[in-house]
């Protein structure tokens, strides 16, 4: 098992590392002084040639993919060219709107579309089955966005019932913050959910047909407790598979439904950063967002050597 | 040491053709495609009116006789935005699947024929475009080109790229051992001549399948690009730049914002239908549990 | 009072008839037999018992079990009867099994759930059973998992599983199909101690006429869903008064008519290697003289296969990074040779290497250490484009059927696929010339070449199989298990063939095979293989016969041989 987990800790390090010259190789063909634009237009050369100085900007480019790398390490990110505070500031204090909303989003997700996911499949065929495949099957194909333009509509803008937009931050008390977060991480949720529920279906329907599950009947177990002893386990190896992979579109999504519901959130941070040019905060935020994929995943290959006994196989 | 077993359910082409057109999701999701297909191929001679022309005195019409969908606050008419839009969102997804497919299949082909180091690397390398969304990608390249149609299409491409690579290696790992491969080993021939002659035309379903989901899925993504500002570039209509029009106008008029995300829907609809009804036509293990 | 009785059941799914008319009795103690090929119904019957059918299955006539109306009881009451008066032993060892379960959870789940004892107490009668089918609690705790067993023993957590709680009725369906001749014995063994120990009565459901005479008082013969033949199993099979039961037998015991080599191929002696005694000692083989030689203008005197000191290793398993276990060898130290026309088999359990020394021969493996030549040269360390020559005196055949062809090509493309190794590639018209005198020499129509694998039957297929291994002319064609997917009639068929095809083109066989029924009917001479080397060899009667190493003895003490059980059967039923 170790072995298994410490190849894909490696492999998941490899990725972040491989990650990092990426991007930064990237925003380092980016036309464009940092200093000049940290300046603006008016300022001398001379004075930009300083602030180059200061900011390392002539080193040789390993030098200073070093220094930007070690200094993430030591969670400096640098200092935010057109704000002027710690890149790190301003990350955390957007971190608190992204990641509950993020998680919120996961967890209604996975709360809808597995238990949806498992009645169809224990109902194929029926109704009932019918019904929530078509509607998982029109779930897949709504926007997340276009979804919460219609939210927005029906909640805030007909019923009145939450607030369309914006976020009173968390100081204003919990429930205040939590509502104006709730919109946004249904319309995140629901066509990931739509997503999973297919997954989880047919995921149940395969296990269902595999000779142990004959095995299990053959014991005399009714079929509600096969599918649920004997079923559900070895069906969550490709759940978990896919909701390692919405992670990925969740945090994707923030970026768009952050903007449409106007959240102060990473994903706003990171759109203005590249209208105003911000490389400095383009490049930590993509490094995070990065990073928590690269962690999500290892999570995932943790949960398979959870579920597997295959995968911990004694040595 | 094996049991005699029943042959597996072959049929000739006249009764896969037959099974096909008895499949719903099928026959609906050609039927979609094609006719999304159709608008956007008549938008190239007919749209009911000039979408570049604005016309100040129609402005913000509700639908009607004469604008089906109504007009936007430039007085253009929406049904024909629309249809102008679905090139604009075809032409981008399409585009991105044949990058994704170009790279991604040999990719994942060789990757599997090597196996050892190369397919390691390879699948390293996957891990490595997968760690960055299409959303992701599109943004910094957006921040180094600036925004616009092809910046789209490299970034919804690039992220294609593991997914084919990824769909290509399983099919083909799948296929390897098979006898009939090893029946052309003992013919003589080499991996790259297999993969071209045996592996390719078996794993082709799998991988029109994933196809049809990728071009879905590139439509919802360039939908959000160009909802960002990072797509199709205005004046050119599109979609998502038409809803993002639509958001701050939405309590004087709401219609600005069904019609072109029904249109998203629905054609995102019929693909995933096609896709669907072409993997329960020709997976047997999926048919059986019809 | 019967324990079983099927009267006129008949079972469809969706349109298609699968079953007419089934009668069937089965009483306490008991062991029928059920017998037929494949499509027969054999398991649908089975699974009508057991009220496991596919849901589109619909069934009609009359089942009881125990005074119990099978096809008229709800699911509840089945649910009651299966685990605990009726279990059930499957095909498939390998997939049986829950593979995220101990076999303890999945041994002692049945014992709770019907006898709603402790936990404890189900564990203590898990442990119990597990021993009982052979499984010590001391060398495999319950805390194993499947995959941690061979296919052998995952097999017998099945009959523990089923055995649990004493059924009334044992139901086995093909219980031993996957596994080797030497595990089949045991199993086979193990069922009829725990059916006797527990008066229970089996239902024991094969393909294989001498394993079932072996093991059953009574039989029912199945054809398409229809009985043919019922009754006692020693008359039954002596008098073969049904044709359809002298079919089965004869082709269970067919032997292809063909002269074998008349020269015995290893040295002076019959026999050189005895038991233990490692194939190094053995002295090289000696090319003989042959009276009779297939391809004129070629000399005898290179033999047409040499292999020497053929050695294969396996990387052992990762242990961690940087640990790797002892590598494994496949193939240990393995020599010998073959002259042209001859006629080879090369037997042993499953897993005793000898498919891996088939791919090395055929090169499509490379071996750790020594050499092989064919028709005196080197194969080993070459680069495939300097094979083709010697691909083309070399073809292989395979097991499946289904699997060794690509569907998406044509006959014509598939059965001319090897001719990609001459050198002078032929023209489209020669190409189809070859491929109908191919097609012609496997009985089948050069007008087939335009159609698809699919559309062909199993059989039909291994012919198609053989027509693509002979279309280059090759002296030697390796072939491995190619009738052991077969129904006995279609087997025996393609033995013939062999045998033909060797008399008539001088082809040598390599024919790989667990089965000493068929190394018996087509081979002049033997190899025994064990653990990757080659415990005992020489001509194929007399090591069948009289074999000395105790993998050779092994092997044929467990195969199960028609007529020596007919002889057992009639002196036990009069």
């Amino acid at each position: 098992m170790t072995a298994y987990l410490v190849k894909r800790l490696i492999a998941g390090l490899a990725t972040l590392v491989a990650a990092s010259i990426v991007v930064f190789g990237v925003l380092e063909v980016v036309p464009g002084d940092p200093a000049r634009l940290m300046l603006g237009m008016n300022a001398s050369a001379e004075t930009v040639q300083v602030l180059r100085d200061q900011m390392g900007l002539d080193q040789p480019l390993a030098v200073r993919y070093l220094d930007w790398a070690s200094g993430m390490l030591a969670l400096d990110f640098g200092k935010s060219y057109t704000y002027s505070v710690p890149v790190l500031e301003l990350v955390s204090e957007r971190l608190v709107v992204s990641l509950p909303l993020a998680l919120i989003a996961l967890a209604l997700s996975t709360l809808i579309a597995i238990p949806v996911g498992i009645f169809s499949a224990a109902r194929r065929g029926q109704t009932a089955d019918t019904i929530s495949m078509g509607a998982a099957q029109i779930g897949v194909a709504v926007p997340n966005f276009w979804f919460a333009l219609l939210l927005i509509y029906v909640f805030a803008v007909w019923l009145r019932l939450v607030p369309a937009g914006g976020f009173p931050g968390w100081e204003s008390g919990f429930w205040p913050a939590l509502k104006s977060l709730l919109l946004p991480a249904i319309a995140l949720a629901l066509p990931q959910a739509a997503i999973l529920a297919r997954v989880t279906r047919s995921a149940m329907l395969d296990v269902m047909s595999e000779d142990y599950i004959r095995t299990a009947r053959a014991k005399g177990m009714p079929r509600r407790h096969v599918l649920w002893r004997h079923a559900l386990r070895n069906a969550m190896i490709p759940v978990v598979t896919i909701m390692g992979l919405q992670f990925t579109f969740l945090l994707a999504g923030t970026i768009i439904i952050e903007n449409v519901f106007y959240l102060p959130g990473l994903g706003r941070l990171i759109f203005q950063a590249i209208t105003q040019r911000d490389l400095i905060v383009v490049e930590s935020v993509v490094m995070l967002l990065v990073a928590a994929v690269v962690l999500v995943n290892f999570l995932v290959d943790l949960s398979y050597a959870a579920i597997d006994p295959r995968l911990r196989a004694r040595q | 040491m094996m049991m005699p077993v029943a042959a597996p359910p072959q049929e000739t082409w006249r009764t896969f053709a037959s099974r096909a057109l008895r499949n719903r999701s099928f026959v609906v999701g050609l039927l979609i495609t094609l006719l999304v297909a159709a608008m956007a191929a008549l938008s190239f001679v007919w749209t009911p009116y000039d979408v570049t022309r604005l016309v100040v005195g129609d402005r913000m019409l509700p639908p009607s006789a004469s604008h089906l969908f109504g007009t936007d606050h430039f007085g253009r008419d929406v049904l024909s935005m629309i249809m102008v839009g679905s090139r604009n969102s075809i032409a981008v997804a399409f585009v991105a699947v044949g990058i994704g497919m170009g790279i991604g299949v040999p990719l994942g082909c060789w990757a599997a024929a090597r196996g050892g180091i190369v397919d390691e690397v390879l699948m390293r390398f996957n891990d490595l475009v997968f760690a960055f969304p299409a959303l992701l990608s599109a943004i910094m390249i957006t921040a180094i080109f600036g925004p616009g149609a092809v910046n789209a299409i490299i970034a919804i491409g690039i992220f294609n790229i593991p997914v084919f690579a990824r769909v290509a290696r399983a099919g083909a790992l799948a296929i390897w051992p098979r006898e009939f491969i090893l029946a052309a080993r003992a013919a003589g021939k080499g991996k790259a001549r297999i993969t071209t002659e045996h592996i390719l035309p078996n794993i082709a379903n799998l991988l029109l399948v994933q196809g049809t989901i990728q071009f879905a899925l590139g439509i919802l993504a360039e939908a959000g690009l160009s909802y960002l500002g990072l797509g199709v570039q205005p004046p050119m209509p599109s979609w998502g730049r038409m809803l993002f029009d639509a958001q701050t106008r939405m309590m004087v008029a709401p219609y600005l914002a069904l019609f072109p995300g029904f249109a998203i829907v629905f054609t995102v609809l019929g693909l995933n239908l096609l896709g669907d009804g072409i993997s329960d036509i020709i997976d047997p293990k999926l048919r059986r549990r019809q | 009072m019967s324990l079983l009785e099927i009267e006129n059941l008949s079972l469809n799914i969706g349109s298609t008839p699968i079953l007419k008319d089934i009668d069937l009795t089965l009483a306490q103690g008991e062991v029928m037999g059920l017998v037929g090929e494949s499509g027969s119904g054999k398991s649908m019957t089975a699974l009508t018992v057991m009220q496991l059918l596919p849901d589109a299955a619909k069934a009609s006539g009359k089942v009881r079990f125990d005074g119990t109306d099978i096809l008229r009881a709800s699911e509840d009451q089945m649910c009651r009867l299966r685990g605990d008066d009726i279990g059930m032993v499957f095909q498939e060892p390998m997939t049986a099994l829950n593979p995220v379960k101990t076999i303890g959870e999945q041994v002692s789940e049945g014992i709770r759930w019907h006898t709603r004892v402790s936990r404890a107490e189900a564990e203590e009668r898990t442990r119990r059973i597990l021993g009982r089918v052979g499984l010590p609690a001391a060398k495999f705790p319950l805390s194993r998992y499947p995959h941690e067993l061979s296919g052998g023993q995952r097999q017998r957590v099945v009959i523990a599983i089923a055995c649990a709680l004493n059924p009334k009725l044992l139901i086995a369906d093909e219980p031993t199909t996957a596994l080797d001749v030497v595990l089949q014995a045991q199993i086979l063994d193990l069922l009829r101690d725990l059916v006797a120990e527990n008066r229970m009565a089996l239902l024991l459901i094969s393909h294989d006429l001498a394993v079932v005479t072996e093991m059953a008082d009574r039989i029912t013969i199945l054809r398409h869903g229809e009985v043919m033949e019922a009754g006692e199993t020693a008359p039954i099979l002596s008098a073969q008064s049904h044709p359809y039961t002298r079919q089965l037998a004869r082709a269970s015991m067919h032997v292809p008519a063909r002269h074998p080599l008349p020269s015995p191929l290893w040295g002076g002696s019959a026999r050189s290697a005895g038991v233990g005694v490692s194939s190094v000692s053995v002295p090289p083989p000696r090319p003989t003289l042959s009276t009779d030689p297939p391809h004129k203008g070629e000399g005898n005197a290179v033999p047409l296969l040499c292999v020497e000191n053929l050695t294969r290793d396996y990387p052992g398993r990762r242990l961690s990074l940087f640990r790797r276990a002892a590598p494994t060898r496949a193939v240990d130290d393995v020599s010998f040779s073959m002259r042209p026309g001859q006629s080879v088999a090369l037997v042993g359990r499953s897993g005793c290497g000898k498919s891996t020394l088939a791919r090395m021969i055929l090169a499509l493996d490379r071996p750790t250490s020594g050499a092989i030549h064919l028709l005196g040269k080197e194969l080993t360390g070459k680069p495939e484009a300097e094979l083709k020559p010697a691909r083309r005196n070399m073809q292989v055949v395979f097991q499946d059927p289904y699997g060794s062809f690509d569907p998406r090509h044509s006959v014509e493309r598939l059965v001319a696929e090897p001719l990609h190794v001459l050198e002078k590639q032929p023209s489209g018209a020669e190409r189809r010339e070859l491929v109908a005198r191919a097609l012609h020499e496997v009985g089948l129509q050069p007008s087939d070449m335009g159609k698809y694998p699919h559309e062909f039957s199993g059989g039909q297929r291994q012919r198609l199989s053989i027509a693509r291994a002979i279309i280059t002319r090759p002296r030697l064609v390796v072939a491995d298990e190619p009738v052991s997917a077969l129904d006995v009639s279609i087997r025996a068929q393609i033995l013939d063939l062999f045998a033909d095809l060797n008399q008539r083109l001088g082809i040598a066989y390599l024919f790989i095979t667990h089965d000493l029924t068929v190394a018996r009917a087509i081979t002049d001479d033997v190899m025994v293989m064990h653990e990757g080397r080659i415990v005992e060899r020489g001509r194929t009667g007399e090591v069948l016969d009289n074999p000395q190493s105790e993998a050779a003895k092994a092997l044929v003490s467990a195969t199960p041989d028609l007529r020596r059980a007919i002889a057992r059967r009639l002196q036990e039923q009069g």
